[in-house]
């Protein structure tokens, strides 16, 4: 790929004085090794919130949907708001192993297996919500234009959430297969590192074979490109399409153009700290903080700032145009004066205060680098996300253009439940990946190691870099 | 050290000189009454008509105005005169028609004016930006990019002229009667006002030609210095350039164009025209150092780092197509009559050219610059990099035409003197700016990753 040269001032990415050994070691350390009883406490936990979840999901479908808590004004609430949420928390993942791919970011080598390991778990918590959120469940298959006994009844391809259908099914399927090809060296090593005969059969069908001969490093780089550019057009499309189920109807405050990029820049914010909120954890707990470093956050914080600030633009350009736009329905929309006042005033507070005001704090490098404050604006972005597809569901379907059949949402603790039961879901995948899976794509780093590694870096700067 | 040639010097003189001409040709053949009006729509009935055949098809002046009133209406909605009754359209009608005639080189010279400075301006978004992420394999292009924002201070000057002089030609809330009759653009004045317009436009000029001033003296101040403290100024200042521009480039563009059709709205809009001038200045940004490797003063480009660009220009390309299909797909799809307007005038009267765009700003270049290979041959660049350009002349040809003259669009001498105009300017601002400095940015400190830059 590109030149092995590179410049004295940019910062090391791998520290310490590694070996490639080192590097197999440390990353093979938590998958070869035992579970210590932290992880098992955790994972009980988010055994038991899955678990509760599954019985609120159970509950919802065998009984109606009525037990969820909207009422006829305002018929998506929790559900979409959790899907619109988990879907934007993927798509980091694919950004960090696609679009820096297409970039060649070095840094993303050392985040990008667990990034896309979270998008994978998101959109399988996402893809619950379009299922579980019918009134018939049941019959959900009828959304696939399957030939069938009914005259051929097709469905209708005019529909956003038709797209959605394809675009969830595609994003989850190329990731996946993303994913998969480059674990196949990772697989590779541990299956010939590990001593149990077992987990060697395992890791053995895993890797599929792989024996890392030059003409497959040629193929699997090819393949990785190939994928990273359709990834990338990918990743924009799902969440573009995703916005389509707003930005296509006529409600005031849904059907808004910008919604497409802004909604894309939106996820990638709430992804990244997602990212950061679940790497600075994991790189503490399994020992990768030479990997992982300071920089990598930092990298991340700022990738935070600049979509925070196209966010932050599309907030601004939002709250404009409903007052340029002169519609007085405008005024009862997401971000408008009215929403600001009115009786969703504290969730429209939460979206400035937790996307635009906390995340302002980045521009400081001292506080950028701070490991805490980046944990802390972190989950603060998470939160602030999640109040924005609130906002804009349930705001914006509250005061609609009939003063008449103007209502307020809360949810029932089915609502919250489920949602908590997604949360669950997710970290009991994502603990067993972290203990079963190379949590860094060892292959990669190993290349830039003589490159960004910081004992390369020091020779180079003793004897000079020609 | 590059100079301009004295063959291109001139050829540079000869376009300007030429394109004055045809446009002083332009703004004096504009009929300056309704009679002359009158005379013009009657030979033109019978020859040719940049419009539909409908035009055409009307043989006296009379059934003309009447012809046109279906495709009238539309326009006359864009300009928000809603006041005119029923009774009083034949007059009011002759007088619109007129007003839009009057306006023809207006927008003539406003379209080729902002094509060029858009390219300026973007290419120094490009700079900005190569700065901040600290681009291991731009560095050798800087000096190509402060040479092609040179055209900058002129460009963005006679770009805030014509805004500013252009008044009700462009800007109908401009015009006291019709705001005293418009409910909806008294609500706007607050923001569609003109002391306040002028003001904004200042702003914008002055912020971004002090981030190029500030951005080009660090940079040539780096060749000679003995640390990198030039270096980090320009980091920092590339930082908020780029954060004082996207704010700007969204009030830009509603000011200079959305707010052409007042009562027209579109929050994606900023945006899609970013995406428009960014494409075109990567272009614009690889055709000039494609040139100057030609010409022998670029030894330490290398084809990666054509390949690089033709990479962005592809790239660029699908995304003005994502943010065009997304502001016209959501628009259409919910067809709310406040905001198909826009695109009905479009589809109607400027069919070939609104669609035909689509083509030359998406469908040629990601089959052109798919290939690997394809990318790294100057030639196919060059031919990819035309068609890129027409495609977004076009685009703003489309943002502006539709919304200022309506349907009486026409591609003429007018038009083509702009464009010779603006380029013979871009040319000899261009070629000075290059030959001001050494083409190789030394100091800088990525640039001995990017001269070993192979991809």
């Amino acid at each position: 790929m590109s030149s092995h040269y590179e410049a004295p001032i940019r910062e090391p990415l791998v520290t310490g004085e590694k070996t490639y050994h080192d590097i197999s070691v440390e990353v093979g350390a938590p998958v070869l090794g035992r579970a210590n009883k932290t992880w098992y406490v955790v994972f009980t936990l988010a055994l038991i919130a899955f678990l509760w979840g599954l019985g609120c999901i159970i509950y919802t479908v065998s009984t109606g949907i009525g037990v969820w808590g909207l009422n006829k004004t305002i018929g998506w609430a929790w559900d979409i708001t959790n899907f619109v949420w988990w879907v934007g928390i993927g798509h980091a993942g694919t950004l960090i192993s696609a679009v820096l791919l297409l970039f060649r970011q070095k840094w993303r080598m050392a985040v990008n297996r667990s990034a896309e390991a979270m998008t994978i778990f998101a959109v399988v918590q996402a893809g619950l919500f379009p299922i579980i959120h019918m009134g018939r469940p049941w019959l959900a298959y009828w959304v696939l234009p399957i030939p069938n006994q009914f005259g051929s009844l097709w469905v209708n391809f005019n529909s956003p959430l038709l797209w959605d259908v394809f675009a969830i099914s595609t994003y989850l399927s190329v990731s996946l297969v993303f994913w998969w090809t480059g674990l196949l060296p990772d697989f590779a090593m541990l299956r010939d590192r590990t001593t149990n005969e077992f987990q060697k059969k395992i890791y053995g069908i895993l890797s599929f074979g792989w024996s890392g001969r030059v003409k497959d490093w040629q193929r699997f780089e090819e393949v990785s490109l190939v994928l990273a550019g359709l990834a990338t057009p990918l990743v924009l499309s799902v969440h573009t399409i995703v916005s389509f189920d707003f930005a296509t109807s006529v409600v005031p405050g849904w059907h808004s153009t910008i919604f497409p990029p802004y909604f894309v820049a939106g996820a990638i914010f709430s992804g990244f700290a997602m990212v950061q909120t679940l790497l600075i954890i994991m790189r503490k707990v399994v020992n990768l903080q030479d990997y992982i470093t300071l920089l990598h956050i930092e990298y991340m914080n700022k990738v935070i700032l600049l979509t925070g600030g196209i966010v932050s633009v599309a907030y601004i350009t939002e709250f404009f145009i409903g007052w340029y736009s002169g519609t007085s329905y405008e005024n009862y929309t997401y971000l408008s004066f009215g929403a600001a006042t009115g009786p969703y005033a504290w969730a429209f507070w939460a979206l400035i205060i937790c996307n635009f005001v906390v995340p302002l704090t980045l521009w400081v490098k001292k506080l950028r680098r701070n490991i805490l404050w980046t944990f802390i604006v972190a989950l603060v972005i998470n939160i602030g996300m999640w109040f924005e597809r609130f906002d804009i569901i349930v705001i914006d379907l509250s005061k609609g253009r009939t003063p008449s059949s103007w209502a307020m949402f809360s949810p029932t603790f089915v609502d919250i439940g489920v949602f908590i039961g997604t949360i669950g879901f997710f970290f009991v995948l994502f603990l067993l990946y972290a203990r079963t899976f190379p949590v860094i794509a060892q292959a990669e780093v190993k290349t830039i190691l003589k490159s960004s590694g910081e004992y390369y870096k020091n020779l180079r700067a003793k004897h000079g870099d020609d | 050290m590059y100079t301009l040639s004295s063959k291109l010097k001139l050829t540079a003189i000869i376009l300007v000189i030429v394109g004055a001409i045809g446009l002083v040709y332009g703004f004096i053949s504009t009929p300056s009454n309704e009679e002359e009006l009158k005379e013009l729509l009657a030979a033109d009935a019978h020859g040719e008509h940049g419009g539909e055949e409908h035009h055409e098809a009307s043989a006296t002046t009379e059934q003309h105005g009447e012809t046109a009133d279906v495709a009238h209406d539309e326009s006359v909605e864009q300009h928000g005169e809603t006041a005119h009754g029923e009774g009083e359209h034949g007059d009011s009608h002759m007088e619109h028609v007129l007003h839009q005639f009057q306006t023809k080189p207006w927008s003539a010279l406003f379209v080729s004016a902002f094509f060029f400075f858009m390219i300026a301006l973007g290419a120094l978004v490009f700079y900005a930006i190569q700065y901040v992420a600290q681009a291991g394999w731009s560095p050798v292009l800087f000096r190509v990019i402060e040479g092609v924002t040179n055209y900058l201070l002129p460009g963005s000057i006679i770009v805030v002229l014509i805004v500013i002089f252009a008044g009700t030609h462009f800007y109908p809330w401009q015009n006291h009667e019709l705001v005293e009759e418009d409910v909806i653009l008294q609500g706007k004045s607050g923001y569609l006002n003109f002391p306040f317009f002028v003001i904004r436009a200042i702003i914008y000029l002055i912020g971004w030609n002090v981030y190029r001033f500030i951005a080009t003296r660090n940079s040539i101040a780096q060749a000679t210095a003995s640390n990198l403290t030039p270096y980090k100024k320009n980091f920092k200042a590339s930082v908020f350039f780029l954060l004082f521009f996207v704010i700007t480039e969204t009030t830009m563009a509603w000011d200079w164009f959305m707010s052409m059709t007042p009562h027209w709205y579109s929050t994606l809009f900023a945006w899609y025209v970013f995406a428009s001038v960014f494409v075109s200045a990567i272009t614009v940004i690889a055709l000039v150092t494609m040139f100057l490797k030609k010409a022998g003063h670029l030894e330490f480009v290398n084809d990666s780092h054509l390949h690089d660009l033709a990479k962005f220009m592809f790239a660029f390309s699908v995304f003005w197509t994502y943010l065009w299909f997304g502001q016209f797909l959501l628009i259409w799809y919910a067809n709310i009559p406040e905001e198909v307007t826009y695109f009905i005038i479009r589809i109607e009267e400027y069919n070939l050219l609104f669609f035909g765009m689509i083509a030359l700003n998406f469908i040629f270049p990601i089959l052109m610059l798919i290939n690997s290979d394809y990318k790294r041959i100057p030639w196919f660049v060059i031919m990819a990099g035309v068609v890129i350009l027409v495609g977004h002349y076009i685009d703003i040809f489309l943002l502006v035409m539709p919304s200022t003259v309506g349907p009486y669009w026409s591609f003429g001498i007018t038009e083509i003197a702009g464009i010779l105009f603006f380029l013979g300017l871009f040319i000899f601002f261009v070629g000075t700016g290059l030959g001001k400095e050494s083409l190789y940015p030394k100091g800088n400190p990525f640039l001995k990753e990017s001269e070993n830059y192979h991809y």
